[in-house]
């Protein structure tokens, strides 16, 4: 059997216009914000490194949920599990800062058992099922009495230090882990795994038929999240310098999170970026009103899910095209298929 | 060893209370395949509507059920039809994210008007009359009252669903939607009756949970994951298994106290995860696989 | 009498077109077969006079009255009944459920659940066995009865064959001549063209979204059948060569 082969006929293009644009003002923002400590005063910096907790939180839940297509309620769990590793780690010698990366380690590990649990459920009973498993989390820290038990328990670490140092020291923390989380994001979408992510979203019988083991890519995604919500939460330790089991583990993070990425745009890079600013504008105009900022945030939930379930990036971009990070592949065909080839020859050996 | 006993006939008595919260979720899961993440406080709801009632109206508050039971059961109807029958246009996320909104909305709103007090349904003698089977072992009225409701309530929605012409038109709905509007069956109509007794049986489970104990806002929350590791217990798509489901629970959390005041609901959830890491279709494996 | 006129229509799935710009007339009492290669448009026909598509132009009339819009479990209380591809049935309910859910519209006619065993004597044995545990020519026989449970004016049948062994096909063919001469029209797709031909009253073979051929099955010869099948208009080519 013979059959001819077109030459080369299509190019694959990796980065685009806007892409190589974004990534260009992307590196331009970060040298800012390396800088900002030395020329702003403390009130921002500490500002910043709030919404960078949220920005690492709205990244985390997207990728779960937006491209992992897993909507969890229990990401908290994580949270919580890494602030008070930096707390058990501050007990035992470890100094806050150093700490961080080791929470964040244990929280991943800590997420692979109970991944295999979580993925005994799918759809909603997945999403409960994290809750339940962040409440067990909940329940059994707030046993622990050598890390404060029920009532919580402070990071005194760091007292020995100026305050200003400190506040600068976790912004920069905040910031490393935020670009090491967009770096990672974007690094891991352009790779193969983030082709197989994609494909699982789209249709995930057709994603396994195609050969994509879709088990583990949704449990690597799966403890890729938990880390990134670990990172969040070791910076949140490190912010408010305390801890207690109902609020580290509180299930209004989850609140924040979905809100921030619905209203942002589901399943996009840079939504999630635009639902945390959002977000944290948000909060910061309506502080004083109590508990109606959350009232707003669950009508605003249900609203956008129904009505603008693109959120705003994704309507400003719903076909992908102005992505700002070189997530895609362009092809281009470079010659017209030659009409020969469209007739293939099998000729009897 | 009295002791033990007690804590286990509690248990059950509390697993009644479990099955009223969980058969309305097992029903909707059923018949639209999501679950209502505001689910647990729509009971809370009532039982603050209850509580203005009673505050405004006086009387006991078991009146108050001639009128929740039957609001509950319309605005579970509106719902449906107003609101989630969009949002299961939207695809897989959606139900799921609107629902979590509504939550939030309906905790937060209740903390706003009513503040985050404990409240409860004072029901005079009735809250606490017991019968006494021994020294150790007492039963108190109301939960017996509570269980029997919660079994009378169960065994009716199984009568409705195997012999009444809506119900098989349920079950239709659950098992082949596309045949079953093929078939001239109302599927708005169907998915909104489901919704609506699954409201109107939390209320019920709501305001007899109000008359036991106590509520807050956010209490919520609690209900709704113990009616979903009741049915994940039972097993999914029997309404009998969800009254097993939650009777293990009760009992799993009320032994749980009992060896240690703070663990009672830590043990329900230890239990719950013994259950999905071992038998994860649950005591009553039935037709719907949940992995 | 016409029972169902189609004027103009055009479907479409997303971009892609499924019918083009279909005109017809299905008067009451007859028996059309809709064939046709996979792909034609036949299933498409179907689904839109079932309503669950709806088309991208043109009408869609049930006595005169415009149904296009209309939902399909609407249209099956105004006498359309669909008995989809694949059966559908509902497998945890048993024959017997599988039927009064068939009656779910309320219209009276001569269908009853004893009617619909005598047409299918064979699954009256059957009636509280759950659907599931039926074997492919049952589950078949089932479907059927459920449409007819709705006693429609308008039969819809979807690839009836499919899957079945031709024994078993015609004897759900014999029942289905019993259903026509109670007066209920019938439309169905069919890839059985022996029975298919054999009911019919008229032939409508579409390709590519089109009408092909049209006509009753005694003025139709096999030759011309085939042909507009398979979309050829002349004689098949010579044996292969490299072109």
């Amino acid at each position: 059997m013979s059959t001819t082969r077109p030459e080369s006929f299509a190019s694959v293009r990796r980065y685009s216009a806007s892409s190589l644009g974004g990534l260009g003002v992307a590196g331009a923002v970060l040298v800012v914000l390396a800088l900002l400590p030395s020329l702003v005063g403390e009130s921002i910096v500490n500002r910043l490194t709030q919404l960078f907790a949220l920005l690492i939180l709205a990244v985390g839940w997207n990728l779960l949920a937006g491209y992992g297509g897993m909507v969890s309620i229990g990401q908290q769990a994580f949270l919580g599990l890494s602030s008070y590793a930096v707390l058990y780690l501050s007990l035992h010698g470890v100094l806050a800062w150093w700490g961080v990366p080791l929470a964040i380690l244990f929280a991943g590990l800590v997420s692979v058992p109970i991944s295999f649990l979580a993925f005994r459920l799918r759809g909603s009973f997945f999403a409960i099922g994290t809750w339940v498993i962040a409440d067990v989390c909940l329940l059994v820290v707030a046993q622990i009495e050598t890390l404060g038990g029920g009532a919580g328990a402070s990071l005194n670490d760091l007292n020995g230090y100026d305050p200003t140092t400190v506040d600068n020291v976790t912004y920069w923390v905040g910031l490393a882990i935020v670009a090491a989380t967009l770096a990672g994001c974007a690094l891991l979408l352009r790779s193969r795994l983030g082709l197989a992510l994609v494909s699982i979203r789209d249709d995930e019988r057709a994603a396994e038929a195609t050969g994509v083991n879709v088990a583990r890519t949704k449990r690597i995604v799966y403890v890729l999240s938990a880390a990134i919500c670990a990172g969040a939460g070791a910076l949140l330790i490190l912010e408010n310098l305390e801890v207690q089991p109902d609020s580290t583990f509180s299930v209004q993070y989850s609140a924040f999170m979905i809100f921030m990425v619905l209203v942002g745009g589901i399943g996009t890079f840079e939504g999630p970026i635009v639902g945390a600013i959002v977000f944290f504008a948000l909060q910061q105009w309506l502080a004083s009103y109590g508990v109606w900022y959350l009232i707003i945030l669950g009508a605003v939930a249900v609203i956008v899910t129904l009505w603008l379930p693109k959120g705003i990036w994704g309507t400003i971009d719903p076909n992908n095209r102005r992505s700002l990070v070189p997530l895609r592949h362009r092809v281009r065909l470079l010659q017209k298929a030659d009409s020969q080839h469209q007739r293939e020859v099998i000729q009897s050996p | 060893m009295m002791v033990w006993i007690n804590a286990i006939v509690q248990g059950l008595l509390l697993g009644g209370l479990y099955a009223l919260f969980s058969c309305g979720l097992s029903l909707m899961f059923g018949v639209m395949r999501f679950v209502n993440l505001a689910h647990g406080d729509f009971a809370v709801l009532s039982a603050y509507v209850a509580y203005v009632l009673v505050e405004h109206l006086g009387g006991t508050p078991l009146w108050t059920f001639a009128i929740v039971i039957p609001a509950s059961a319309l605005v579970g109807f509106m719902l449906q039809r107003l609101l989630l029958d969009r949002a299961l246009i939207g695809g897989e996320l959606s139900p799921l994210l609107v629902t979590f909104g509504l939550s939030i909305l309906i905790e937060n709103l209740l903390q706003q008007g009513f503040g985050a007090n404990n409240e409860s349904l004072f029901v005079g003698s009735l809250s606490y009359d017991s019968w006494k089977i021994n020294n150790s072992i007492y039963l108190g009225r109301l939960q017996v009252i509570v269980f029997g409701i919660a079994v009378l309530l169960i065994a009716s929605l199984q009568l409705f669903l195997s012999r009444s012409r809506p119900g098989r038109n349920m079950r239709a709905t659950a098992d082949n939607r596309r045949a079953a509007s093929l078939s001239g069956v109302n599927e708005r109509r169907v998915r909104a009756t489901a919704t609506a007794i699954a409201l109107a049986t939390v209320a019920v489970g709501g305001l007899f949970l109000a008359m036991r104990t106590s509520f807050t806002p956010t209490s919520g929350s609690n209900d709704l994951i113990f009616a979903f590791e009741a049915v994940i217990i039972g097993g999914l798509g029997n309404l009998w298994g969800t009254l097993l489901g939650g009777l293990i629970l009760g009992v799993a959390q009320t032994v749980g106290s009992q060896i240690n005041p703070a663990d009672g609901i830590l043990a329900g959830h230890l239990v719950f995860l013994a259950i999905l890491a071992y038998r994860p279709q649950g005591i009553i494996a039935s037709r719907y696989a949940v992995s | 009498m016409t029972l169902l006129r189609l004027e103009r229509v055009t479907a479409h799935y997303g971009h892609l077109q499924a019918l083009d710009e279909l005109s017809l007339s299905l008067d009451e009492g007859a028996t059309l077969a809709v064939i046709g290669a996979n792909g034609a448009g036949k299933s498409t026909l179907l689904s839109l006079v079932s309503g669950e598509l709806r088309p991208s132009q043109g009408r869609v009339y049930l006595n005169d009255e415009d149904i296009t819009k209309v939902e399909p479990y609407r249209r099956v209380n105004l006498g359309i009944a669909l008995v989809p591809e694949g059966r559908h049935l509902f497998s945890t309910l048993t024959v017997e459920e599988n039927l009064l859910v068939g009656a779910a519209s309320r219209r009276q006619g001569r269908w009853n659940i004893d009617a619909v065993y005598d047409v299918f004597p064979f699954i009256k044995q059957r009636r509280n066995v759950r659907a599931a545990l039926l074997s492919g020519g049952e589950q078949q026989a089932v479907a059927i009865g459920r449409a007819l449970m709705s006693n429609p004016a308008l039969l819809l049948l979807d690839e009836v064959s499919l899957g079945l062994a031709p024994v078993i096909v015609r004897d759900l063919y014999v029942a289905l001549r019993q259903v026509t001469e109670g007066g209920t029209t019938l439309l169905l797709v069919e890839q059985d063209l022996t029975e298919a031909l054999n009911i019919a009253s008229h032939v409508l073979c579409l390709l590519e979204g089109r009408v092909a051929l049209s006509g009753s099955p005694q003025d139709l010869d096999q030759t011309q059948v085939v042909n507009a099948y398979f979309g050829r208009h002349a004689a098949p080519p010579e044996a292969n060569s490299p072109s």
